[in-house]
């Protein structure tokens, strides 16, 4: 235990030190604070935490990041607070995800818009997997899809968004790559988190599920589900390595569930740089390396103005399919 | 016996002086964080996880810190609504009923004794059932698809009536309220708002905490200022505590009644989504259905406190059956619990138990460890904690108004939600008025949302046939069940209502709101 907190400490002394010499703008937040916009336990508290933690273990920031829990309107709320109320705070980063960049797509943020905010750096992506339950049939993607050209009542798929969230388009990207003439015919019932999808999968109440791949290794690894392709451009790295992508099943669908930050819009050009380079410190460091995976994050590594223009791009890729199966007109 | 062996190296995990002053630290702020209503057990956790991390605890010390939390304010949540009638957690809702009725006959010092008892009761057989049954429950919880859930949810509603007022229509008229409010926010299964006007803050729905704390600590503070003129402080906690210790003969008339709920309340735990809410409310009406017969129930019967203590806390235990096996958490607690394997670089799931042997005894040890001293901590202090009975309303009921605006917007940290809790307050102080149970308008609101979204993802399933409903034999049995709890209240409901008339003698001390 002693042990273990001096080699921690000797590297955060270590990487803290490089970060300084890096870090030429030198900001440093008075009173730091993570808005995460869900309640406790979800998937942007666990990325305010997380990063928050590590930052100060790497003595990035030198007081503890405070986590503000501002749940409401699926990160609606949370974006109104900042844009209206918090809109030149320096000290403040929010944590956000293709959920965010999906509604303010779907214009499900009434009266916001992305360009209202500054997107300061990924810190991973979680790349999007279909599974099906060990003892199904089933073997391959196009085999699953082709049922579902066949007859789209035959298949229903589960997964942990509402209907016209991030893993229902998953599967609809999928089915457009494959030919699926109307998607909007294709079954998808949504379940409270990618948990409680993946446990209808077990109990046979549905016969696929489309998720993230970090909701899936525990019960992949058990041997309960068969992913049978992942959304990404190239095999993943590691123990990941063994599952196909869709791309290599000759389907060309990629779908990345990102986790990220972004400030206030009229932060100070100073702060905002200095964020910047902190996340990116933060991204290079071993212990986040360790962080990702642990989790099964991929890497994206993206940082101010790419980033901004990722998150922009991706916006616009989201109303083009929204707008394709009828979500928005 | 291997089983026992691992449980052993658990205690030896467990039982470090470090482990065993995190475990009393967590199980004294658990309580605390417990009573305080609003602040329920997933917000104790999640308010500690920064303590644990800023402790640079390891895996096993973290997870001992934060299990004594959750389960401390399992038993703190009962303090506050058997002293206050103010539920300290949503769980605690069902403990009201007969607990605040004790007390207001004198009997607080029993009802927290005996509350604390049926706790240890109901943790200590939830833990073994966790470690013995924990690879085969899981079975179980796949045996629930959406059509089992909806059935589960419709006995869950069809046999409460009366078990929180005497008036069946009445109560019949308090769910649809709550089911109703349930259907605010945005629709998971289209993604389409409804009731939300535009409003942002309305998109996720009613938090039930903001209308639990309105409904039934704001109402009571309403209650309390509209006869603030008349004899308040004559009423003037004349309650007396009353003895500390529940005799013999009291403890013994609820023994079979704590097992029989420390059953139910686990299996009600171990399915995911129905949590330790839906443990203590079937609980106590399945205990009401089976014992009740001179109508004691909702007037100060003390197998009405046991019944729903023993089963909120075998809840508990039970929740953590699909944590850690499945990695879906329970319950909102769970949920959080979650986060925390999950940022300890743990991932739950079917292989836990084999590749982290020494996390998961070491955390089974550590909650026995907590169960034995919360009761060692709980009965000598149910003194301090009666003690608030002395405090005059006139000075109680503005802390009871600070702390419910305090603790709800230290949850949300949104005026919003404020706006809404004291909409609920005033709703809570007509309903009151007219004689409407605000139990099950909770229930409702809490649950309701769970059993639309089962209903519509078994019939989406099966392709709009409605009759998949009752397609298995085990959803077709609880529907059997169901029905079966409606409808004999009605045949018998005659029979029993003119026997209570003979039996009731204190008219006023009825909770009937």
């Amino acid at each position: 235990m002693a042990f273990k907190s001096t080699r921690l400490f000797l590297a955060a002394a270590v990487l803290g030190v490089s970060a300084l010499s890096a870090n030429a703008a030198d900001f440093m937040p008075e009173n730091p604070e993570c808005v995460a916009p869900a309640n406790p336990g979800g998937g942007w508290d666990f990325t305010c935490r997380q990063v928050g933690k590590t930052l100060q273990d790497l003595k990035l920031i030198d007081k503890t990041m405070q986590v503000s829990n501002l749940a409401g309107g699926g990160g609606g709320a949370a974006y109104a607070y900042v844009v209206s109320k918090r809109d030149s705070d320096n000290d403040l980063i929010v944590a956000a995800s293709s959920a965010t960049s999906t509604r303010l797509a779907q214009g499900a943020y009434p009266g916001n818009t992305q360009d209202q905010v500054r997107w300061v750096a990924s810190v991973g992506a979680d790349y999007g997997v279909i599974a099906v339950a060990a003892k199904s049939p089933i073997q391959t993607l196009p085999e699953l899809l082709e049922k579902m050209k066949n007859d789209p009542n035959s298949v229903s798929v589960a997964g942990g968004s509402a209907v016209g969230g991030w893993d229902h388009l998953k599967v609809l990207i999928a089915a457009k790559a494959a030919g699926v003439e109307d998607v909007r015919k294709v079954k998808y019932i949504a379940f409270d988190g990618g948990g409680e999808a993946v446990t209808q999968l077990l109990a046979g109440s549905v016969d696929a599920f489309t998720g993230d791949i970090s909701e899936a290794k525990g019960f992949v690894d058990a041997g309960d589900i068969r992913v049978i392709a992942v959304l990404a451009p190239e095999r993943l790295e590691g123990e990941f390595a063994k599952f196909p992508t869709a791309r290599e099943q000759g389907i060309e669908a990629i779908g990345a569930n990102w986790r990220g930050f972004y400030a206030p819009g009229k932060m100070s050009d100073e702060a905002y740089n200095g964020w910047v380079s902190k996340i990116g410190t933060l991204y290079a460091s071993d212990e986040w390396k360790q962080t990702m995976a642990a989790n099964g994050m991929a890497p994206l590594d993206l940082q101010g103005a790419e980033f901004q223009k990722f998150v922009a791009d991706s916006v616009q890729q989201i109303q083009d399919i929204s707008r394709e199966i009828g979500i928005i007109k | 016996m291997e089983t026992l062996s691992s449980l052993a190296d658990g205690f030896i995990i467990a039982l470090t002086w470090q482990n065993l002053l995190l475990a009393l630290l967590g199980c004294f702020l658990g309580t605390i964080i417990g009573a305080l209503p609003g602040l329920g057990p997933s917000n104790g956790v999640a308010i500690l996880i920064p303590l644990a991390f800023s402790l640079g605890l390891g895996p096993t010390p973290a997870l001992i810190l934060l299990t004594s939390v959750y389960y401390g304010a399992m038993y703190g949540g009962r303090i506050s609504s058997i002293l206050l009638n103010i539920p300290g957690d949503e769980p605690a809702m069902m403990t009201c009923l007969d607990g605040y009725p004790m007390a207001k006959a004198g009997r607080a010092g029993e009802a927290l004794a005996l509350s604390g008892i049926a706790s240890f009761i109901g943790s200590f057989f939830a833990t073994w059932g966790l470690i013995l049954l924990a690879p085969q429950l899981v079975k179980i919880a796949l045996l629930f698809g959406p059509a089992e859930y909806f059935a589960l949810f419709t006995l869950a509603f069809a046999t409460l009536g009366g078990v929180s007022s005497t008036n069946q229509s009445k109560t019949a008229i308090a769910t649809a309220l709550g089911l109703g409010l349930a259907m605010v926010g945005v629709d998971t299964q289209t993604g389409v708002p409804r009731f939300t006007f535009g409003e942002v803050h309305l998109y996720d729905g009613i938090d039930f905490l903001v209308a639990i704390v309105g409904l039934f600590a704001l109402s009571e503070v309403f209650v309390f200022l509209e006869h603030r003129h008349g004899s308040s402080d004559a009423e003037g906690r004349k309650m007396a505590i009353g003895r500390m210790m529940p005799s013999w003969a009291v403890l013994k008339s609820c023994l079979p009644t704590m097992f029989r709920t420390s059953f139910l309340g686990f299996l009600a735990g171990v399915l995911p989504g129905a949590g330790a809410s839906l443990g203590s409310f079937i609980s106590y009406s399945m205990e009401k259905k089976l014992v009740d017969r001179e109508g004691t129930f909702g007037k100060g019967d003390p197998r009405g406190v046991a019944a729903p203590e023993a089963g909120n806390n075998a809840a508990a235990g039970g929740a953590l059956v699909p944590m850690l096996a499945l990695g879906v958490p329970g319950s909102g607690t769970t949920a959080v619990l979650l986060a925390v394997l999950l940022a300890l670089n743990i991932t739950p799931g079917p292989l836990l138990f084999s590749q982290k042997p020494d996390v998961v005894w070491g955390l089974i040890a550590a909650l026995f460890i907590a169960n034995f001293m919360l009761l060692a901590l709980n009965i000598p202090m149910v003194g301090i904690f009666t003690r608030l009975l002395l405090v005059p309303p006139r000075i109680l009921m503005p802390i009871v108004a600070m702390v419910s605006f305090v603790g709800i917007y230290g949850i949300s940290g949104s005026t919003f939600d404020l706006y809404v809790m004291v909409g609920f307050g005033v709703m809570g102080w007509v309903l009151r008025k007219l004689d409407v149970p605000l139990v099950p308008v909770i229930l409702g609101t809490l649950l309701g949302n769970a059993m639309e979204s089962n209903m519509r993802r078994a019939i989406t399933i099966d392709n709009g046939n409605w009759w998949t409903l009752i397609d298995s034999p085990l959803s077709a049995s609880l529907w059997a069940l169901a029905i079966i709890g409606f409808v004999l209240p009605m045949i018998f409901g005659k029979v029993m209502k003119a026997r209570m008339k003979r039996m009731a003698k204190d008219e006023e001390g009825a909770l009937t709101d």
